[in-house]
């Protein structure tokens, strides 16, 4: 019997799709109303899931004081209410894709230090969510 | 192979103490949880169980059966009861979400008989919730 423990977090953040590797019309195609150079935003929810024995003096898989101020450090105060393509330096580099927004949040969760990290569920918008899986990606965020 | 999820909801009153550790220490670990008095939640499991469909029926298993499954083990015993005081399976246990979940798929696992239970999802809210799966499967 294996255990995980899911626990879900909001942020609201706004950004835009855009490569510097394609033409303004190639990233008009590509990226339609989410290409608009000012921008726009969503409310994300994060669900993140850690497993591990129970502690039995606890009976818990880990404290979930040390696991949301964990989260809250690493990754809502640098991503809440931000402008991610040019407040979260990850994405000065990658298009902040969905996609890559639940890597970079794998990335910085990933040494929590009182449970091994499952995966990531990120949800844009109720219509679509997105999941970085530690065993389906080999272990690395990269 | 099919999956099939049956979804049902108690209701429920706990506290987190551990007898070993000093007032202090139990306040410090558990917070708000450790209130004397309990607290409660409104609870939501979903019982997974995956198998072949049968050729006669279509159905992995009558969800009927699980039905009643799910009300004679969880819900009798669980429901609207204070879970440190009243559910003898847990006598020396914190009633975490953890161990809920676990003590939920010990009492389903050997009453499903069609099929094999597959996941136990407790929600303690919307924002807090427990897997327990087989071993090797996520």
């Amino acid at each position: 019997m294996k255990l995980t423990l899911h626990r879900r977090y909001t942020f609201a953040a706004s950004h835009r799709l855009h490569s510097p590797q394609l033409s303004e019309d190639e990233n008009w195609r590509a990226y339609g109303k989410c290409n608009n150079p000012y921008g726009h935003g969503h409310n994300y929810i994060v669900e993140v899931a850690v497993s591990g024995p129970v502690d039995p003096e606890t009976g818990m898989i880990a404290n979930l004081a040390d696991l949301d101020s964990f989260v809250q450090r690493e990754v809502l105060d640098a991503f809440d209410h931000t402008y991610l393509n040019e407040q979260v330096p990850a994405f000065k580099e990658m298009v902040p894709t969905t996609e890559n927004v639940a890597r970079e949040i794998f990335r910085r969760l990933e040494n929590f230090p009182a449970a091994r990290l499952e995966g990531i569920k990120i949800q844009e918008t109720s219509l679509n969510s997105f999941e970085f899986d530690r065993e389906k990606s080999g272990g690395s965020s990269s | 192979m099919i999956r099939i999820t049956r979804k049902i909801e108690f209701s429920a009153a706990h506290l987190y103490n551990n007898p070993k550790l000093s007032p202090e220490e139990n306040r410090r670990i558990f917070g708000k949880c450790n209130n004397p008095h309990g607290h409660g939640h409104n609870y939501t499991l979903e019982v997974t169980v995956a198998g072949e469909p049968d050729p006669v029926t279509g159905m992995v298993l009558d969800l009927k059966d699980l039905k009643e499954i799910l009300q004679r083990e969880i819900i009798e015993r669980m429901d609207h009861r204070f879970l440190n005081y009243e559910v003898p399976e847990l006598t020396g246990q914190i009633p975490t979400t953890e161990n809920v979940a676990q003590l939920i798929w010990k009492l389903l696992e050997p009453k499903i008989t069609r099929g094999k239970l597959d996941r136990v999802r407790l929600y303690e809210s919307p924002d807090l919730f427990v897997d327990c799966t087989r071993n090797g499967t996520a």
